[in-house]
């Protein structure tokens, strides 16, 4: 086996030299041993970006690895909750994978990069979980986050920016459709994916054209208002959008110590992710049985009323709180583009229907003082966010 | 869609026969597949050379359960019981061991023995209760989980502080420390260790083997005993009852796999491509055999998969079987003395250097080697007048380095018969033919995966509560449909019937309770 060097330090990804060119605020976290910013100029003005123009986001620390073998459908089907043989090359699928007592080890998306060979990314590494799985399997997993540089690319302009850019045949691709192209001599995957709930796309490259890319880009995007963003706009999109995160929403089975901290999918409202007629897969008896005698708990999408975000609250059945807490708030913010206050919580079960209200206790500060709020919510069924445009093939122009 | 069945048996070995033998008697109609021409897996008697036959890999009866023998009505022939062990010197001055009783050692020794056999027999006496139980599940709220658990906590309370303190202590602890402080002799000292690590990958220092040795004693309190015409008698009695009790048995008849539809067992195919179904498999075959090759990881949860992957089943038994033309002479010993069971391990030490080079995947040069001469009192295993030598013989790792070919096997075959001829000068003269099983041709004869007697190591970590692994001790695999009943399944090996009595009473008491 090849030994390679094991790096010392945080790491810079490709596009550290053309982020660390735009940065004003020096607001930097680590993200699976990388650098990423928290913002690079100014959140709100990067936030409206990704809703109003097109925001780039480096995406590069996300863990990557890729499945090959004769196998490899098997062995994600095993895998995940929902049934790949339907996911063709050129499409990608959100999913889950639950351990053996159903409980949710991440979330993440899955690339049929061409037939029988496959990319799996996820916000956590599993580089351990996914070899164990892959006993009795003939596949090969390989770790690639390192070899594969990427970028987000999201916002209504954002189509244009890359038809702009040169790249061809983007009209034709649906949303978690994927397509290979070239770029300077490179293959560029272009996916039609995202973490904003709006329309965007992510690009795939060989680390060595990292730079080439993101010039090229910036250089189309010049008349779409193209702006690079941290991970502080991009959290208040995914929060609209109601997409989850992993240690936010939920924590990942592997990592809990107690029992009952984990979620089952069908307690992340994501039964719609698991089918229990395809093959085997792993957590299918537990979460069979959860089916047949009730969850413990329920993620929710709250709308709620006043605009105080509801930060790690409480939440109860009614106003009075005298029935005592049902749940918690695990994502809050003030939506500017929904002009909503909402949040993701979870609640026990029965709470939680659609179309029901419960409070959440809010407190917040005014001029040092705290101040505590009871306000009504009402649960949702929907995304806060989902324009037309997600979904429109072709996307319109601008 | 095939023939359909109450249940079906992969593998007549000897547990697999007890279990069938028990559905068949309780109503259910059984169908039992097994690969080989002969019914009995291991406990098989079988023609190693022209004229003689040998038990071809289990020889010595001594587990076999009374709660068995009872409820199938076993009563097998015996051509030598309550045998002595003769622990072989050099110079002919062998030390004597009965259940109870050592001759040729010092009279400290002599009182040592009793008092450590007596406590030992105790702790086997509550094991062996246990042995016959499907062990309880921790974390549980099923009252009989908590009844069996209240149950064992309460025997082990009841031997008394002193007793209860020893016991807890003695468990996990290796044999060789406990021999070390009772005995002064080392031939003593070499025999008992023996008898402690026969058939696992473990030496006399190696932590629990003081229950190893234990698990022997858990039947006739270790009293060894040789079935006319070979093991395979027993297996062929245990077949007769089962078939008498109306299960069916076909044998040259290998599983390719066991058929998972919707998430649970629906039958097997066999490697004709014959289809049989039934919701309910029991398989007598190892843990790995069945999990990973029979079912498929994919149809089971992940971690269990990783821990059958996991589970330690690498054998580290050979078994030798010499054709004599004459019985050879060996100084001390009366002719009598050959109808006993004689054991080569001159001293704790030996033993535990012997199991040296095994850990790094070399065989002995000095192996530790326990023979009986079956012929001696059955004239059906070899021609008039001459003799069969069956030995098993430690230690041969399953994965020897650079494998098992045709030179590591002569040297290993000239290793054995040396440390034999420092006994019995004459045995190479006397030998017209020879077989080694090592653990690879075990694993190749038998389809046990490593060529482990027990299907699994028997330690702690893989016994009582967690074997095979956790989450599947009770006979139910955590796939629905799906048994165990063999060795690799509580209680572990030898031939004892008990994992395939409690895996039947597993089943008959889930229907009842459904």
């Amino acid at each position: 086996m090849k030994s390679q060097a094991v790096h010392q330090g945080r790491l810079k990804t490709p596009f550290y030299s053309r982020l660390a060119a735009l940065d004003t605020v020096n607001e930097w976290h680590q993200w699976k041993g990388y650098s990423s910013a928290d913002s690079l100029f100014c959140e709100d003005i990067e936030y409206f970006a990704i809703r109003n123009a097109t925001a780039v986001f480096d995406l590069t620390p996300m863990t990557k690895y890729r499945i090959t073998g004769p196998d490899s459908l098997d062995y994600l089907n095993r895998l995940v909750t929902r049934d790949m043989a339907k996911i063709r090359p050129g499409r990608v699928a959100y999913a889950v994978w639950c351990d053996d007592q159903g409980q949710v080890i991440d979330d993440g998306t899955i690339f049929h990069l061409r037939d029988g060979e496959y990319r799996l990314c996820s916000q956590e590494r599993h580089f351990a979980w996914l070899k164990t799985a892959a006993i009795g399997f003939d596949v090969t997993i390989r770790h690639e986050t390192e070899d594969v540089a990427a970028l987000a690319v999201q916002g209504p302009t954002s189509f244009s920016v890359l038809k702009t850019m040169g790249l061809e045949g983007l009209e034709e691709l649906k949303p978690f459709g994927l397509t290979h192209l070239k770029f300077q001599g490179t293959e560029l995957m272009v996916s039609r994916t995202g973490f904003t709930g709006d329309l965007g796309y992510e690009l795939w490259i060989d680390p060595d054209k990292a730079e080439a890319l993101w010039d090229a880009l910036f250089e189309a995007g010049k008349l779409f208002g193209i702006r690079a963003i941290g991970t502080h706009a991009l959290e208040l999109a995914r929060i609209e959008a109601g997409f989850l995160a992993a240690y936010m929403d939920f924590l990942p089975a592997d990592e809990t110590v107690r029992t009952g901290v984990s979620r089952s999918p069908l307690e992340l409202g994501l039964e719609w992710l698991v089918d229990f007629k395809k093959p085997n897969f792993n957590g299918r008896r537990a979460l069979a049985e959860e089916k047949r005698n009730g969850s413990t708990w329920q993620l929710v999408k709250l709308d709620i009323e006043g605009n105080k975000p509801a930060h790690h609250s409480y939440i109860f059945g009614n106003e009075k709180a005298n029935k005592g807490q049902i749940g918690f708030v695990t994502s809050a913010a003030w939506s500017p583009v929904c002009k909503q206050n909402i949040a993701l919580g979870t609640v026990r079960t029965p709470y939680g229907k659609p179309g029901s209200s419960v409070w959440v206790e809010i407190y917040y500060q005014r001029e040092m003082h705290w101040n505590r709020k009871m306000a009504k919510a009402t649960v949702v069924d929907k995304p806060f966010w989902f324009p037309p445009r997600r979904s429109a093939t072709p996307p319109a122009p601008y | 869609m095939g023939e359909r069945y109450d249940a079906i048996v992969v593998g007549a070995g000897h547990n697999g026969l007890v279990c069938s033998a028990l559905l068949a008697k309780a109503g259910k109609n059984v169908l039992v597949l097994e690969a080989n021409e002969q019914v009995g897996g291991a406990a098989v008697t079988r023609e190693f050379a022209d004229g003689y036959s040998v038990s071809a890999c289990a020889h010595l009866l001594y587990q076999l359960q009374p709660e068995v023998r009872k409820e199938l009505k076993l009563a097998p022939t015996l051509s030598s019981e309550d045998m002595t062990t003769i622990a072989l010197a050099e110079k002919g001055k062998h030390v004597r061991l009965t259940w109870n009783t050592v001759a040729g050692v010092s009279d400290a020794d002599v009182a040592s023995y009793r008092r450590f056999k007596k406590r030992m027999m105790r702790f086997a006496d509550l094991l062996r209760k246990y042995l016959n139980k499907a062990p309880p599940r921790l974390g549980t709220k099923d009252m009989k989980d908590l009844v069996t658990l209240g149950q064992l906590g309460f025997d082990i309370r009841r031997l008394g502080k002193q007793e209860m303190r020893e016991f807890l202590r003695l468990i996990g602890m290796n044999i060789y420390d406990e021999l070390d402080e009772r005995f002064e002799s080392p031939l003593l000292k070499g025999a008992l260790s023996l008898d402690a690590v026969l058939g696992t990958h473990l030496g006399p220092r190696s932590p629990n083997t003081v229950m190893t040795y234990l698990y022997r004693l858990a039947g006739d309190h270790g009293r060894a005993a040789i079935p006319k015409g070979g093991m395979g008698s027993v297996s062929d009695e245990l077949a007769h009852e089962a078939r008498v009790s109306g299960a069916t048995i076909r044998t040259q008849m290998p599983v390719k796999r066991i058929i998972v539809e919707n998430g649970r067992v629906t039958g097997v195919e066999t490697e004709d491509g014959e289809r049989f179904d039934s919701y309910t498999v029991i398989s007598n075959a190892d843990p790995k055999r069945t999990v990973m090759g029979l079912v498929g990881a994919r149809h089971v949860e992940t971690g269990f998969a990783r821990r059958i992957h996991h589970l330690r089943s690498k054998g580290n038994a050979a078994k030798l079987h010499l054709a004599l033309d004459g019985l050879p002479i060996i100084e001390g010993l009366s002719k009598k003395d050959f109808a006993e069971r004689l054991v080569i391990a001159p001293d704790e030490h030996y033993v535990e250097r012997a199991f040296n080079p095994a850990k790094y995947g070399e065989s002995s040069p000095n192996p530790v080697i326990e023979m009986t001469f079956p012929s001696f009192r059955d004239q059906t295993l070899a021609p008039t007048g001459k003799h069969v030598l069956s030995a098993v013989v430690q230690y041969a790792p399953y994965d020897l380095k650079g494998g098992w070919n045709k030179e590591a096997r002569e040297t290993f075959r000239q290793a054995v018969i040396d440390t034999i001829s420092n006994y019995a000068p004459d045995i190479e003269q006397r030998i017209t033919a020879s077989e080694l099983l090592t653990p690879v041709d075990i694993e190749r004869e038998f389809h046990i995966t490593g060529g482990h007697w027990h299907h699994g190591e028997l330690t702690l970590d893989q016994f009582l509560f967690v074997r095979p692994v956790s989450g599947a001790a009770q006979y139910r695999m955590p796939l629905d449909g799906l048994y165990l009943c063999g060795a690799g399944a509580h209680p572990g090996g030898g031939v004892s019937g008990a994992a395939g009595r409690n895996a039947a009473r597993a089943i008959l008491g889930r229907e009842k309770a459904a």
